[in-house]
């Protein structure tokens, strides 16, 4: 058993994986580099390093909602409420923090206990009363643009008065902390890739071949490298001003990312996650506590949407009634890009990173070109129509072969 | 068997009614450690539903259950498996999107710290599919939605052996699968008993309860209509049973 694959071999395995229509988020990273060419030449502007960290940032409040969406799409659940929870948490913390001089992290602690109390009740109503999620949802996100205009007030506007969270979005890492996370990141998969090993060897188990180690921390080298290098360039346009780094957006997303994959993908929570979207009915046999499972789900999922809020009034700077109207779709559409199943029990964390990008260089690509914005709105959801028609084929492939 | 033994479960007189339709009345069962008891029945019988009781999936309406002597009241499927009692479903209950070793493993996965201890699941999986001479799976990290119904059952069959269970339901086991596949899941169960374990047996083939089994119980519009030895019997006589051919009723030592 203890023999190593080739590499040849590796590579069959994975040509037969994309014929059978298991791609999981290639298409969306061939997509994003497509998109990126497409755009470089088109507008001057878009390959830029100021324009670069901008897309960064655009896209952090998407990924970390899509990132919550994909919790729930992954036991085959909807939270069509996740964007306006994601306004009211943002609407609660601005007139929490102006009306009752609280310090701004206690804000952040009561919006955040609120956004994770809507999932509480969401998921009880689900797991416990029964109802359909995007039954459930689809009233929460009527009620909730109710909630977050009495929050606000008729027409009002409230300025996000913290420094702190206008960081989260405005600010920059310097450029020594930008290079030691690019090389914290790479050490990272490399180490853990190299552990993982030793401890199968130790335990007569077979390792795949070594080369794919290899090829990915290359990978993530390359991109890792290139990214912090070209966003530590001297992007600003006053030369006076010297705005370089990563930004502090990109931080959010993996301070939000690695834990979350952690619990998702090594432990015994997570693997039930995925029973419960494959099988429910097996994972209830196997003595899984399904309904209390969905409900913490539902917890996760606006605990980071509400996170998302906060993130989505740092970027605009101001919170008003209708903050996070609209967003939940992109966020669908970005966990479905990146290759999460709408069906349950198919998709990873990083699929709402990779979708996310996509779904924000739509956005900010279509916007450099100064085209309506309608267009924008079609071609978003007709990529999301064509990722979930990819989805749909390769489950259906799945089950005429019985794969 | 010696008569000594105690039955790893016994029933007595259960009753389920869903309305007005009675689907078990008053029903004795019991099954030995180290035997193959086969339940058989025609469709209708009230076999799933006297299984669904002991696996804590539908509770009885009436009766008693006792666990090795010792009165039991299980309410759930987490109390059956607290017991030792491990079910085997007809459509499985594995879930496809994972692999051999997590299905093996759901529910009660080995943690070092909070994390999942895969290697010692990996190994422990692999040795207890060796142990079954199990040669038709070559790598216990394949996905289930890759494998046939034979390997399917035979994986779901190691699940039961990998926890040491005291009682393992088998409900159909054979139903979907080829003849050597079949063949290969009856030693399979063979091997199970003779480790000790009580293993219930659900089947509509005749041939395979007379081949595997050691006891030949007979469910008929929710009565239990006989307990036979299965050297005793023949497939003859259990069919008048099954269709009610052969009515008087036999049950418990009257056919020891």
């Amino acid at each position: 058993m203890s023999e190593e694959l080739s590499f040849k071999e590796e590579t069959k395995i994975f040509l037969n994986t994309i014929r059978h229509g298991r791609m999981g988020a290639l298409p969306a990273i061939i997509g994003f580099f497509v998109l990126v060419v497409l755009f470089s030449f088109l507008s001057p502007v878009f390959f830029t390093s100021l324009n670069f960290a901008n897309l960064l940032q655009q896209s952090a409040p998407l990924i970390i909602l899509a990132m919550g969406l994909v919790f729930i799409l992954l036991v085959a659940e909807i939270d069509l409420s996740a964007g306006v929870t994601s306004g009211l948490v943002s609407a609660i913390f601005v007139v929490t923090l102006k009306n009752f001089g609280i310090p701004w992290w206690l804000a952040v602690i009561l919006a955040l206990l609120v956004g994770v109390g809507i999932g509480l009740v969401i998921g009880i109503m689900v797991a416990n009363v029964g109802i359909p999620s995007f039954v459930v949802t689809l009233a929460a996100f009527l009620a909730f643009q109710g909630l977050q205009l009495m929050v606000i007030g008729q027409g009002g506007l409230y300025r996000v008065e913290s420094p702190s969270i206008l960081s989260l979005e405005n600010g920059n890492l310097s450029v020594a902390f930008g290079w030691a996370l690019a090389v914290f990141l790479v050490g990272f998969v490399l180490f853990s890739g190299l552990m993982s090993r030793k401890r199968r060897r130790k335990n007569g188990h077979a390792n795949r071949a070594i080369s794919i180690l290899y090829f990915q921390v290359a990978m993530t080298a390359l991109v890792v490298f290139s990214s912090v290098y070209f966003l530590s360039l001297h992007r600003g346009s006053n030369p006076q001003v010297q705005i370089q780094g990563v930004p502090v957006a990109v931080l959010v997303v993996l301070v939000v990312l690695i834990p979350s994959s952690y619990l998702l993908n090594k432990t015994p929570f997570g693997i039930h996650v995925y029973a419960v979207g494959g099988n429910p009915e097996g994972a209830r046999r196997a003595g899984i506590n399904v309904g209390k499972l969905r409900i913490i789900i539902f917890m996760i999922g606006s605990g980071l949407a509400s996170i998302s809020g906060l993130m989505a009034a740092s970027r605009v700077g101001t919170v008003d009634a209708s903050a996070g109207r609209t967003v939940v779709l992109s966020g669908v559409a970005a966990a479905v890009v990146g290759g999460v199943s709408l069906f349950g029990g198919r998709g990873r964390l990083t699929d709402a990173v990779i979708g996310g990008l996509v779904i924000a260089v739509i956005d900010n690509g279509l916007g450099l070109l100064s085209l309506p914005s309608g267009l924008n709105l079609a071609v978003t959801g007709a990529v999301l129509l064509m990722a979930a028609t990819a989805d749909a084929l390769s489950r259906k492939h799945g089950t005429l072969t019985g794969r | 068997m010696s008569t000594a033994a105690v039955p790893v479960i016994e029933l007595k007189s259960v009753a389920k009614s869903f309305g007005a339709v009675e689907v078990l009345s008053g029903v004795d069962f019991m099954a030995m450690p180290g035997e193959v008891t086969a339940l058989v029945g025609d469709n209708g019988a009230g076999k799933s539903t006297l299984i669904k009781g002991i696996a804590g999936v539908q509770a009885y309406d009436a009766g008693t259950i006792f666990f090795e002597g010792k009165e039991v009241h299980i309410k759930s499927p987490v109390d059956a498996s607290d017991l030792g009692i491990e079910v085997v479903y007809q459509d499985l209950a594995l879930c496809d999107n994972l692999d051999i070793v997590q299905n093996m493993f759901l529910g009660r996965e080995m943690v070092r710290s909070v994390s999942i201890d895969s290697e010692s699941m990996e190994q422990k999986a692999a040795a207890t599919l060796k142990g079954l001479s199990v040669r038709n799976i070559s790598s216990v990290r394949q996905k289930v939605s890759s494998l046939s119904g034979g390997q399917r059952q035979t994986v779901a069959i190691a699940r039961s052996v990998l926890w040491e269970n005291k009682l393992v339901i088998l409900d159909e086991p054979t139903a979907a699968l080829g003849v050597s596949q079949t063949k290969q899941v009856l030693k399979m169960v063979r091997d199970l008993a003779d480790t000790g374990v009580a293993v219930i047996l659900i089947s509509h083939n005749m041939q395979e309860v007379l081949a595997v089994a050691d006891r030949v119980q007979i469910l008929r519009l929710g009565q239990m209509v006989a307990n036979l030895k299965a050297s005793d019997t023949n497939l003859h006589s259990i069919v008048s049973y099954i269709t009610g051919a052969e009515s008087l009723s036999i049950t418990g030592e009257a056919a020891l």
